[in-house]
């Protein structure tokens, strides 16, 4: 009897102390939430806010976030400036004309890794798993070295081929591992019927394998996007130059025209965030399935 | 196997399957469908592809790091292991090593640190549904912008005047101080690179069965004891792939150092990067530029060894 109270009278303080210790939980994980949101977000916020500021409140003192003079000037300026909207152009031209070329050649390749057995199948494997290793500045110098030789330097195809080196290996890796989660049955069943191939793969995986692609997509796009080293070397003209060099040249001028430097930067990652924000479910999915549990 | 008639007939049930497709399945199979070659088609763009761009540009840097001076040079001569020892004599060199070994080191565990603090906040079941995918988006932002948009943004937010400087009541010159620029350019890495890791790290953690967590309650374990010994247990193998990518992408970092300090002052934040690239577009050194991208990329297949092996020992 009295080992019995004394159970329950404890199991009621444990459980009024467990609530108070939820709630406490709770605010600690919120706050922490906050702070977090803070460091991430703040310089993002503090960077849209100086787009519409004039350049001379940039560095107020104290600083404000919103300033009496918000307007859209040093947008307006870089959206009529045809030199500046080249920079848009060239990176356009370039990472969408990469993410297709990658998308076709990985997911042949993806095909071949995931549905047949071949030799030499490994040793390619390992290659396109240790190539995300190799750093760029290696292939710099013999890349800069290739291009002038081929007539390639300055050019569009010659930035298109160099940054197919980087997407390749993870559009493989991630596609092949979006293929294997499908189940091999869907495509050998049209084989079998006497179908190629080659019907198999584009009428039956690829377009089960939408979500897959996007993903893939959507991060070569990124990559190619946001490439640097590669652009501001092997380009040489102003009319060849791409949005990250673009920006570079803004900083590199005498009078820093910060609010200028802010509105591009923003414009340059618009394409970016609007692909991130649409197909953030199938990139994040496609993403950590292909990085992590390949 | 075949003990009590029960499981006999439930064995009986997936069991059957098999023998119907037994037939379809091995050699047999394989002769119906296609030709021996096909796979080597599929194989083919990607594998010209990679002799193009990686294994004959390998070669030919190799070559150059053995030639006293190449592609501003007609003819290169043959010097061995000249520039190998001139490079690897530069003081610069000693110094960008060391700054890229501070550099690489204090991100990856600050990155393995935020992201894993982020995603377990993110995690939480605390929080609704709703903010968490706020939240989730916030926490992402750093990074979908590019290295040229960070440098930018960053040499805004600490230039002397800068809201940093006042937030912190400061007046220091953050990216051309001496003392200061190594630790300032680190932080801007850590701010640009932690998503990955947290990207990983939120999958790891939800693919982690709520059971393991009830099992550790039932026998009393603490909150504490919980992430030790299930949490950190079931994310190693993410954090084991996520750290060796991370030491690699990071140790090869250039654009976010060029935009910002450009090595500088006085070579405190010179990189193996900027070291190279200096060598080569800079000076036109470009076999002793070629000496020292060789040597990175040495350096880098030690990482790449233990990252094939891991990723290999986890299919």
């Amino acid at each position: 009897m009295t080992t019995s109270t004394s159970t329950s009278t404890s199991s009621i303080t444990t459980a009024g102390s467990r609530a108070r210790q939820r709630m406490t939980m709770k605010v600690l994980v919120l706050l922490g939430l906050l702070a977090g949101a803070a460091f991430a977000g703040f310089p993002v916020l503090w960077m849209l806010a100086s787009s519409f500021k004039s350049n001379t409140e940039i560095f107020e003192y104290p600083p404000r976030l919103v300033t009496e003079s918000f307007s859209f000037d040093a947008y307006v300026t870089i959206l009529t400036d045809p030199e500046k909207v080249r920079f848009f152009v060239n990176s356009y031209v370039v990472s969408l004309s990469v993410t297709a070329l990658t998308l076709v050649v990985a997911i042949l390749a993806a095909y071949a890794f995931s549905r047949f057995e071949f030799r030499f199948k490994r040793p390619l494997n390992m290659i396109i798993v240790s190539v995300q290793a190799v750093p760029p500045i290696t292939l710099l110098i013999p890349y800069f070295g290739l291009m002038v030789t081929l007539g390639l330097y300055n050019t569009y195809p010659g930035l298109i081929l160099t940054y197919m080196v980087f997407t390749l290996p993870y559009a493989i890796i991630m596609m092949t591992g979006y293929f294997n989660t499908l189940p091999r049955e869907l495509d050998e069943a049209v084989r079998v019927d006497g179908a190629g191939s080659m019907t198999a793969l584009w009428r039956i995986l690829v377009p089960i394998s939408v979500p897959g692609i996007v993903s893939v997509g959507v991060y070569t796009f990124m990559i190619a996007w946001n490439e640097y080293l590669f652009a501001l070397t092997l380009t040489k003209t102003q009319d060849m130059r791409t949005v990250p060099i673009g920006i570079q040249l803004l900083m590199g001028q005498h009078s820093y025209e910060w609010n200028e430097m802010m509105a591009m930067s923003i414009l340059g990652s618009v394409p970016v965030l609007i692909l991130f924000l649409f197909f953030q479910r199938y990139f994040i999915g496609g993403l950590t399935s292909g990085s992590v549990k390949s | 196997m075949i003990t009590t008639p029960t499981t006999l007939t439930e064995s009986a049930e997936p069991s059957a399957p098999p023998p119907t497709r037994t037939p379809t399945q091995g050699p047999a199979r394989r002769r119906r469908l296609g030709h021996p070659g096909e796979p080597y088609a599929f194989i083919a763009p990607t594998a010209v592809l990679m002799l193009v761009l990686m294994i004959v540009p390998i070669v030919l840097v190799i070559g150059y790091s053995f030639m006293d001076n190449v592609i501003t040079k007609k003819n290169p001569e043959f010097v061995g292991v000249e520039n190998f020892v001139e490079v690897l004599t530069d003081g610069v060199f000693a110094t960008a090593l060391g700054n890229t070994l501070f550099f690489t080191i204090v991100s990856v565990v600050a990155h393995l640190l935020l992201g894993l603090g982020f995603s377990m906040l993110l995690n939480s079941p605390l929080i609704s549904r709703a903010s968490r995918a706020v939240f989730r988006v916030i926490y992402i932002l750093p990074w979908l912008f590019t290295a040229a948009v960070i440098a930018v943004l960053w040499r805004m937010l600490l230039n002397p005047n800068g809201v940093v400087n006042y937030l912190l009541s400061s007046d220091v010159e953050w990216l051309s101080s001496p003392s200061l620029a190594l630790g300032a350019v680190t932080f801007i890495n850590i701010w640009a690179g932690y998503p990955f890791f947290m990207i990983s790290l939120l999958a790891g953690l939800q693919g982690i069965p709520a059971d393991l967590y009830e099992a550790a309650t039932v026998d009393g374990a603490n909150g504490w004891q919980r992430f030790r010994n299930v949490t950190l247990p079931q994310l190693r193998p993410i954090i084991i792939s996520m750290t060796l990518l991370d030491l690699i992408w990071t140790s090869q970092q250039f654009a976010l150092i060029w935009m910002t300090t450009g090595g500088g002052p006085i070579h405190v934040t010179e990189m193996l990067s900027t070291f190279t690239y200096k060598l080569a577009f800079s000076r036109y050194e470009f076999a002793l530029a070629s000496t020292s991208a060789v040597i990175i990329l040495l350096l880098s297949m030690v990482l790449a060894f233990f990252y094939v092996r891991h990723q290999r020992a986890r299919d």
